[in-house]
């Protein structure tokens, strides 16, 4: 099996280069019979990166230390589940799970556009095929995950214990569905370029690979927080870090394009704008795997350096170009059909909301390159920290929550006064009751008062949203609260979907703004001691240890502390913080001890202790930090995929949805809530 | 005026806020990211730079970390090859810190010439690869002793 898979990998290497050969060939001759043997070597590209992959998995299973990416990143005693996400845990083995959904994608693109999309499709796939083409070249010459030893070592050297966790896992196949996702959009839009098919038709083909991509990006980037939380010990989940952001960026100009779509389909305006998102969103997708990849910037969480950073340097040069080229010359096809009538409208608010996103996408862009540009304008590297981004993207993240709650209100084209009152009353209304609440509790932090004013106004406006909806359908069909409910969203999924997302963002913001209110202490402490601190509540906590222990499990050899918390006299149950020192299968020990860290957790906040270090065996050095609302920060992002899920459930009355035009509910009587 | 000409003008002004705010707080949270040779040239150039907080990459001198046994205090020496300094860290440090390894400290120099660090970061060659080379000192692999090129 481990050598069919290492042949496979350079079959499905040829296979990409023919797909790319015919299709370009056969889309140029207009011959069906090279079209249609793109395509079935497009499968067959997909159908060999697997058995290459099902290779490294039989090679990670059978321990078959030999191969070089199996020894130096797993090791006998590993738990199988970690055995298996082995594959992904490396350079070579990541690299070619990139490629292993890439085809993935590129075959299901291919077989459910058989009968659709003609015209584009030689294109499409062509374009698919370079794309395949270059990550599977890298592989087998750049990063080989089936490279050997010259010997074989008795045990590999195992996996890092921070990569033990349930958390990464999942985080990185998530980020790669979502980050690879934003291939097929590209390919499409660049089949559309080539055949000059500039309609709204090739959105439609697109848009929902582009909420696939948003919503796997959006679970991975917060799986990622989740596990730097849980995992890392620095009691955060964001720290605006290279890697970070360049999962960030892509997130940003997808989500802006899923906006803008709505303005072509409705008023046929923003095609270039449209097409250079789509563009934008793959090329900074393939730029943070040359981030990720290079270590060309300073981050916690480079990868080995190696040659594959050249490599995607190369194509990123070599497929920024191509588009540009493209773009350029077809400029004349993507004249807009209509112009903006009013400023008052919605496709003034949601252009404004392209703009904010794609601010922040650039600010964040700017920042993480800085050392470079900086070294190369002024000679010298500077760096920025978090203080940049949060004063750049603090300001421009709240008028993004501001435009949440503004775009659904107002109507399309131009909005009268009355419409305009009639919408904002309650949703303003809100968002002020709020403020006044939290001053008079005695909030006085800006930042943290205005984000939860705004929040109050967005909840407002999804709130009266769904009231309208649902009270629309109760008098017309006479149903009860839950059906009309049900039934609201499931009609209209798209809409009513977003606006979960919308709430989901809301919540996000919330719990971000909680961390105005976060509190530290550190203190060196004795077995039977007891550690009293006050939290942003103005609870009382005390924290008495129980002593420290220590003990063997699973691959790993644990000392750690423990103490009984109460709060305000009542008692919370055991909370423990360990320093872990992993060992191979002689006993021997492996990596530094990592520190696995305490959570009590609640909806208030999340008390974080932190095992620092024993002085003697009686005396533990420790720091605890109250979090506030960062259970939110989870259920955000929970929210945010539930809506995501929402939008993109297949709807049942097909017919319907394609036009995308007017939906027929409560949209007779009320343009403003016609369909989105 | 058109409403394309009036969003065009609220365009210019999000941006231009946005703008502002990028350059007027990279001026103020940018730092120096050097290596100790630089740090040294910069300060015998300009004895006042020392007090400029800045970001200095180097390689842990390997068997010069003191750990205090709390765990939130430790001393090493970083180095470029050519400039040593003498750092002291408050805080705990990263798993990831240990002798030899690449770090990124924060921090400024006091009047003695030591690199009093604010921040740590610890790097390994690879984070996610256990020590390079580790087989070849470890007895008991099979063909341990062969030489690597």
């Amino acid at each position: 099996m481990i050598l069919i898979g290492e042949l496979s990998l350079w079959v499905a290497l040829l296979m990409a280069a023919w797909t790319t050969t015919v299709s370009f060939s056969g889309g140029m001759q207009g011959r069906q019979d090279l079209i249609k043997s793109g395509e079935r070597a497009m499968y067959a590209t997909f159908a060999f990166t697997l058995l290459a992959s099902l290779g490294i998995w039989t090679a990670l299973f059978s321990h078959d230390f030999s191969i070089k990416f199996v020894a130096s990143y797993t090791s006998i005693n590993l738990p199988k589940i970690y055995t298996f996400t082995a594959f992904w845990a490396g350079q070579a083995g990541s690299m070619l799970f990139w490629a292993l959904i890439l085809t993935m994608y590129a075959a299901i693109a291919v077989a459910s556009n058989r009968n659709a999309n003609r015209v584009l499709m030689p294109w499409v796939t062509g374009t698919l095929g370079v794309i395949s083409l270059f990550f599977l070249m890298t592989l087998a010459f750049g990063a080989n995950p089936y490279e050997r030893l010259d010997w074989t070592p008795v045990d590999g050297r195992g996996m890092n214990p921070q990569l033990q966790n349930p958390g990464m896992a999942i985080h990185p196949p998530m980020l790669y569905l979502g980050l690879v996702a934003t291939a097929v959009p590209f390919a499409f839009a660049i089949g559309a370029l080539i055949a000059r098919k500039l309609d709204t038709e090739w959105l439609g083909a697109v848009r929902r690979w582009a909420l696939v991509s948003w919503f796997f990006l959006t679970i991975g980037i917060v799986l990622g927080m989740w596990w730097a939380y849980v995992e890392l010990g620095w009691s955060g989940y964001w720290a605006w870090d290279a890697v970070e952001n360049s999962s960030f960026l892509p997130w940003l100009t997808g989500t802006a394009f899923l906006h803008s779509i709505m303005i072509q389909e409705k008023r046929g305006m923003l095609r270039k704008w449209n097409v250079t998102l789509v563009v934008v969103t793959f090329l900074l997708s393939i730029l943070g795997t040359f981030i990720t990849r290079s270590g060309i910037i300073e981050s916690v969480h480079a990868f080995a350096q190696s040659p594959v950073g050249n490599w995607f340097l190369g194509f990123l040069i070599f497929a920024t170009t191509a588009t540009v080229f493209l773009v350029s010359t077809r400029l004349n096809d993507m004249e807009a059909k209509a112009e903006l009538e009013s400023m008052v409208s919605r496709e003034a608010a949601f252009l404004y909301n392209n703009l904010v996103l794609v601010g922040i996408c650039f600010a964040t862009l700017w920042g993480t390159l800085f050392p470079i540009l900086s070294e190369a304008v002024k000679g010298e590297k500077m760096n920025v920290g978090p203080p940049f981004f949060n004063t750049v993207n603090g300001p421009l993240g709240l008028l993004l929550l501001a435009l949440t709650g503004i775009g659904p209100l107002i109507a399309w084209r131009r909005a009268s006064v009355e419409n305009l009152r009639r919408q904002f009353i309650f949703p303003v209304s809100a968002g002020i009751t709020v403020l006044i609440v939290l001053v008079a509790l005695g909030m006085r932090e800006w930042y943290a008062l205005v984000s939860y004013t705004l929040a109050g106004f967005v909840m407002g406006t999804i709130v009266q949203e769904y009231a309208k909806g649902i009270g629309a359908r109760r008098r017309m069909y006479s149903e009860g609260f839950f059906a009309a409910a049900l039934r609201l969203i499931g009609r209209n999924r798209r809409r009513y979907g977003g606006y979960i997302v919308h709430f989901g963002v809301v919540v996000l913001f919330c719990a971000f703004a909680g961390l105005v209110f976060k509190k530290d202490v550190a203190a060196t402490i004795k077995t039977g001691e007891t550690l009293k601190a006050i939290d942003a509540y103005g609870h009382e906590w005390a924290f008495t240890s129980q002593g420290i222990s220590k003990f063997e499990e699973l691959n790993r050899k644990v000392v750690a502390v423990t103490f009984a918390v109460t709060k305000d006299g009542k008692s919370m149950g055991l909370l423990s913080s360990q320093k872990r020192q992993h060992v191979d299968s002689r006993g021997e020990p492996t990596f530094e001890a990592s520190t696995e860290v305490g959570i009590l957790e609640s909806l208030k906040q999340d008390v974080y202790l932190v095992f620092a270090g024993a002085l003697d065996k009686d005396t533990a050095s420790v720091h605890i930090n109250f979090n506030p609302l960062v259970w939110w920060v989870w259920f955000g992002g929970i929210m945010m995929a539930f809506g995501g899920i929402v939008v993109m459930w297949p709807q049942a009355q097909r017919a319907e949805r394609e036009s995308g035009y007017v939906t027929q509910l409560p949209a007779a009587r009320e343009p403003a809530l016609a369909g989105v | 005026m058109k409403a394309r000409v009036k969003f065009l003008v609220g365009g210019v002004m999000v941006l231009g806020t946005a703008g502002y705010l990028m350059a007027s707080s990279i001026d103020e949270t940018a730092q120096y990211y050097l290596t100790p040779t630089e740090l040294a040239t910069k300060v015998s150039n300009n004895p006042r730079f020392a007090k400029t907080g800045v970001k200095v990459g180097a390689r842990v001198v390997s068997g010069t970390i003191v750990r205090e046994p709390s765990g939130t205090s430790l001393s090493f020496k970083m180095t470029d090859g050519a400039q040593v300094y003498n750092v002291v860290y408050r805080g705990i440090a990263p798993d990831t810190f240990t002798d030899g390894v690449d770090v990124v400290v924060e921090g400024r120099l006091d009047a003695n010439g030591t690199f009093q660090a604010t921040t740590l970061l610890a790097k390994c060659a690879s984070r996610y690869e256990n020590a390079p080379d580790k087989y070849q000192q470890t007895p008991g692999y099979k063909g341990a002793a062969a030489p690597r090129a």
